[in-house]
C-alpha cells in the first residue's frame, strides 16, 4: 500500500466515492478549479465534471442550507467550509434544521450530508483560521463529530461519514494534513462511528485525544516511557458517538485519566469526559482526572499560539502530576 | 402591480380569468376550507388547546393561488403561517393541528407528499428549497420548488444566499413572498428602502413580478407561468403578493400596538374570498345552497382532523430519544436508561 498524508488520502476518499456513490455532490468555496486551500478537492472537477464537484459563491450558510435541501432530496452532499473560523454564518443551518429534521419529522425527512471542517491551529495563519470548537457541534443534538487523527483514519472515516444516514460535521486537523504519512488502504476501508482506537498499550496512565492532538499524546507517552512510565493512549476518534466503554475498560486499569483537547477549556469536550469518567469510575480513580486544553482566550496569533496550544511537554507533565496522585 | 379581479368581483379592464369556473369553484372551495381550519385553529388556542396559533386570515389567495400551480411532486417550503398552501399541496389538516398540539409527528406528512414542516425560524428555509431544486436536477427530474416567506424574511441575509444561488446556478425555484406589510410590528416601509420587494430579483438576475394577493387569478397567474418556467430550465422567479394579515401575528400578540385598527376594516374590503364569490355567484355558477354545503363539508373535516390529532397519545418518555438518529448512540441508550430508572423508582 503506498503511503500518503492526511490531505492525500481525504482526496483519494473523495475521488473514490464520486466514483463509487453516484448520489455524492462536492460543494464549497475554491474546491473546484483550485482543489481547495488545501488542495483535498484537487483533480476532483476535472475528473468528475463542475456538476458534481461545485465552486460555490462565498456564503457559508447557502452552503450548508443547499447541501441540506439536496440531501432531502435524495443525494449525499459532501459541503466544504474553507475553514472552521468561517464556519459561523452557517450553525445557524446546522442548528436550527440540518440537526433536527429527523426529529421534527420523526424519521420522514433526513439529512444524510457530510460537512468537512479544517480545524486548528499549529501553523501560524491568520486570525479565525486556528479555531478549535468542536466542542459547539458535540452540544448540538443530532450531529455525528468525527476528528481523524492520521490519514487511514481520515479515509476510513470519511467513508463511513458518507454513507451515515444523518448529518456528520467531519473536523480535518489543518496541521496533520501534511505531518503524518501513512498506509491507505484502495479503495479505501469504512472505520466504524464511535469505536476508539488504543494507539499505545500501557497500564499507569490513561491518555485520551483527538484530532491533532494524537501525535502529541503519543510523543508525551514517549517521554514518560524514558521516566519509566507506560501510557495508555486512546484515539477518541469521534466526539459523538462517543465510545465511553474503551476510555472506562483504560481509566479503570490504569486509575489515572489525563485528557487532551486544542479547544478552549470551559465546557470543552474533556470537561463532558471527565465529568463522565466521575460518573462511571470514580472509585477506581487514584488521581484527579486532569485535563491539557487551550485556554478561554481567543487563540493567540502566530507568534504566541505556542503557550495556547497543548504540547507534548504539557501534557507530560500532566501525567506526571497525576502519577504523583494529583 | 398585477390585478385581475377585484373586490366586487369583476374583471379588470381587459383582464381575462385565467381559469375555467370549474377551476375557479375548486379554488374557492379551497379558500373557504383554509378560513375554515384557520378560524378553528385560533379558537383552539383560545381553549388552550393549541399552543400559540398563526392566522394567516386574508392571506388565502396569495397561498392557494400559489400552491395550484404546482404539480404533485414539486417541494413546497413553507412557514407557520402557510397551513392553506401545505394542506392544498398535500399536507393534512391532521398533522397541521397536531404540530400545533405541540407534537413533532405533525412534522411527519404521509409518504409522497413533498412538503417540508413548516419553519418556524425566519428566513433560513428558502435555501432549502434552492437546495431541493438543485438536488431534483442533478437527479434529472423535473421537479419545481417553491418557497413561501414574508416581507419580514426579506430582510435577513439567508434571503440574499438564497435568490444569489438561485439566480448563478439557474434554479427551478419560485420565490413567493406574501407582503402581508409587517414584520409583526415592523411595517414594511421601514424593512426595506426598496420601492417594492418585487424589483429585488433584478440584483440576482431573474425576474421579479409584483401582484394583488388578495387576487386569487392574478396570483395564479404569475405562478403558473412561473413554475413553468422553472421546469422548462428559465430559472427562478420572484412573486411579491401583496396581501395583508388581518389577525395578529400570533395569538400572543396585540396589533393595536402599531398598527391603526382603520386600516384593517379597509382591508376587509379587499377579503380575498368574497370577491371569488361574487365573481362565480355574478356567472350563476355559485348559489347560498352551494355555499351552505361547502361551509358544512369544510367544518366536518376539521372536525376531524383535530379529533384525530387529540385523540393519539403524547409521545412516550422512550421515543423522545428515538428520532435524533436513524439509530440512537450509546449516550442516547445511557440517558434514555437514566430517564426510564427515574420514571420507574
Amino acid at each position: 500500500m503506498p503511503e500518503v498524508n492526511m490531505a492525500q488520502a481525504l482526496n483519494l476518499t473523495l475521488d473514490h466515492v464520486l466514483s463509487t456513490h453516484t448520489d455524492t455532490v462536492i460543494l464549497g468555496e475554491d474546491v473546484g478549479r483550485t482543489g481547495g486551500v488545501f488542495r483535498v478537492t484537487d483533480g476532483l472537477q476535472a475528473k468528475h465534471g463542475s456538476e458534481r464537484v461545485v465552486d460555490t459563491p462565498v456564503a457559508e450558510s447557502g452552503i450548508v442550507g443547499a447541501a441540506f435541501g439536496m440531501a432531502i432530496s435524495g443525494l449525499r452532499p459532501i459541503a466544504e467550509i474553507q475553514f472552521l473560523g468561517f464556519f459561523y454564518p452557517a450553525y445557524d443551518q446546522v442548528v436550527s434544521h440540518v440537526s433536527r429534521i429527523r426529529h421534527r419529522s420523526r424519521h420522514r425527512f433526513t439529512a444524510p450530508l457530510v460537512i468537512r471542517i479544517p480545524y486548528g491551529a499549529g501553523i501560524g495563519a491568520a486570525e479565525h483560521h486556528s479555531e478549535s470548537t468542536e466542542a459547539l457541534f458535540a452540544h448540538t443534538p443530532g450531529l455525528k463529530v468525527v476528528v481523524p487523527s492520521d490519514p487511514a483514519d481520515a479515509a476510513g472515516l470519511l467513508l463511513t461519514a458518507v454513507e451515515d444516514p444523518d448529518p456528520v460535521i467531519f473536523l480535518e486537523p489543518i496541521r496533520s494534513y501534511r505531518r503524518l504519512q501513512g498506509e491507505v488502504a484502495s479503495p479505501p476501508e469504512p472505520v466504524p462511528f464511535g469505536q476508539a482506537a488504543r494507539r499505545r498499550q500501557g497500564s499507569d496512565v490513561t491518555l485520551v485525544a483527538y484530532g491533532a492532538m494524537v501525535p502529541d499524546a503519543l510523543e508525551a507517552a514517549e517521554a514518560l516511557a524514558e521516566d519509566g512510565h507506560e501510557a495508555d493512549v486512546i484515539d477518541l476518534r469521534t466526539l459523538v458517538p462517543l465510545d465511553l466503554d474503551t476510555v472506562l475498560e483504560s481509566v479503570t486499569r490504569t486509575g489515572r485519566a489525563v485528557i487532551v483537547q486544542e479547544g478552549h477549556r470551559t465546557c470543552g469536550f474533556a470537561a463532558e469526559l471527565a465529568a463522565s469518567i466521575q460518573e462511571e469510575a470514580l472509585y477506581s480513580l487514584q488521581a484527579p482526572v486532569q485535563r491539557v486544553t487551550g485556554w478561554d482566550t481567543v487563540v493567540p496569533l502566530r507568534r504566541a499560539e505556542h503557550h495556547y496550544v497543548p504540547s507534548a511537554d504539557r501534557i507530560a507533565a500532566a501525567a506526571r502530576h497525576a502519577l504523583k496522585g494529583g | 402591480m398585477l390585478e385581475i379581479l377585484q373586490p366586487d368581483g369583476s374583471l379588470a379592464a381587459d383582464a381575462a380569468a385565467p381559469l375555467d369556473d370549474e377551476e375557479t369553484r375548486l379554488l374557492f372551495a379551497a379558500l373557504v376550507a383554509a378560513r375554515a381550519y384557520d378560524r378553528k385553529g385560533t379558537a383552539l388556542q383560545k381553549q388552550g388547546r393549541l399552543a400559540t396559533y398563526a392566522s394567516f386570515e386574508g392571506q388565502e389567495a396569495a397561498q392557494i393561488g400559489a400552491a395550484a400551480a404546482l404539480q404533485p411532486a414539486d417541494w413546497l417550503v413553507a412557514t407557520y403561517r402557510d397551513a392553506a398552501a401545505m394542506w392544498f399541496h398535500g399536507y393534512p389538516w391532521m398533522n397541521l393541528f397536531l404540530g400545533r398540539t405541540g407534537d413533532e409527528r405533525g412534522g411527519s406528512p404521509p409518504m409522497g407528499v413533498n412538503v417540508l414542516p413548516p419553519s418556524i425560524t425566519v428566513g433560513a428555509h428558502m435555501i432549502h428549497a434552492v437546495g431541493l431544486a438543485w438536488g431534483e436536477r442533478l437527479q434529472s427530474r423535473d421537479r419545481v420548488a417553491m418557497t413561501m416567506f414574508g416581507d419580514g424574511a426579506t430582510s435577513e441575509g439567508d434571503f440574499h444566499e438564497a435568490m444569489n444561488f438561485a439566480g448563478v446556478y439557474q434554479l427551478p425555484v419560485v420565490f413567493l413572498c406574501q407582503n402581508n406589510h409587517y414584520a409583526i410590528s415592523l411595517p414594511r416601509a421601514e424593512q426595506t428602502a426598496s420601492e417594492t420587494i418585487a424589483q429585488k430579483a433584478d440584483a440576482y438576475g431573474f425576474p421579479g413580478v409584483q401582484v394583488d394577493g388578495n387576487d386569487l387569478f392574478a396570483v395564479h397567474s404569475a405562478a403558473q407561468p412561473a413554475t413553468a418556467r422553472a421546469r422548462s430550465g428559465g430559472g427562478p422567479t420572484l412573486i411579491e403578493a401583496v396581501t395583508y394579515r388581518m389577525a395578529p401575528h400570533t395569538t400572543a400578540d396585540d396589533p393595536g400596538r402599531y398598527r391603526d385598527s382603520n386600516e384593517t376594516e379597509a382591508w376587509k374590503e379587499r377579503d380575498p374570498i368574497a370577491r371569488v364569490r361574487r365573481y362565480l355567484e355574478s356567472r350563476g355558477s355559485w348559489d347560498d345552497d352551494r355555499q351552505a354545503e361547502l361551509e358544512t363539508s369544510a367544518a366536518d373535516d376539521v372536525e376531524a382532523a383535530i379529533a384525530a390529532a387529540e385523540d393519539l397519545e403524547p409521545l412516550g418518555p422512550a421515543e423522545v430519544f428515538s428520532a435524533m438518529f436513524a439509530e440512537m448512540t450509546p449516550q442516547l441508550v445511557r440517558q434514555q436508561q437514566a430517564l426510564m430508572r427515574y420514571r420507574d423508582a
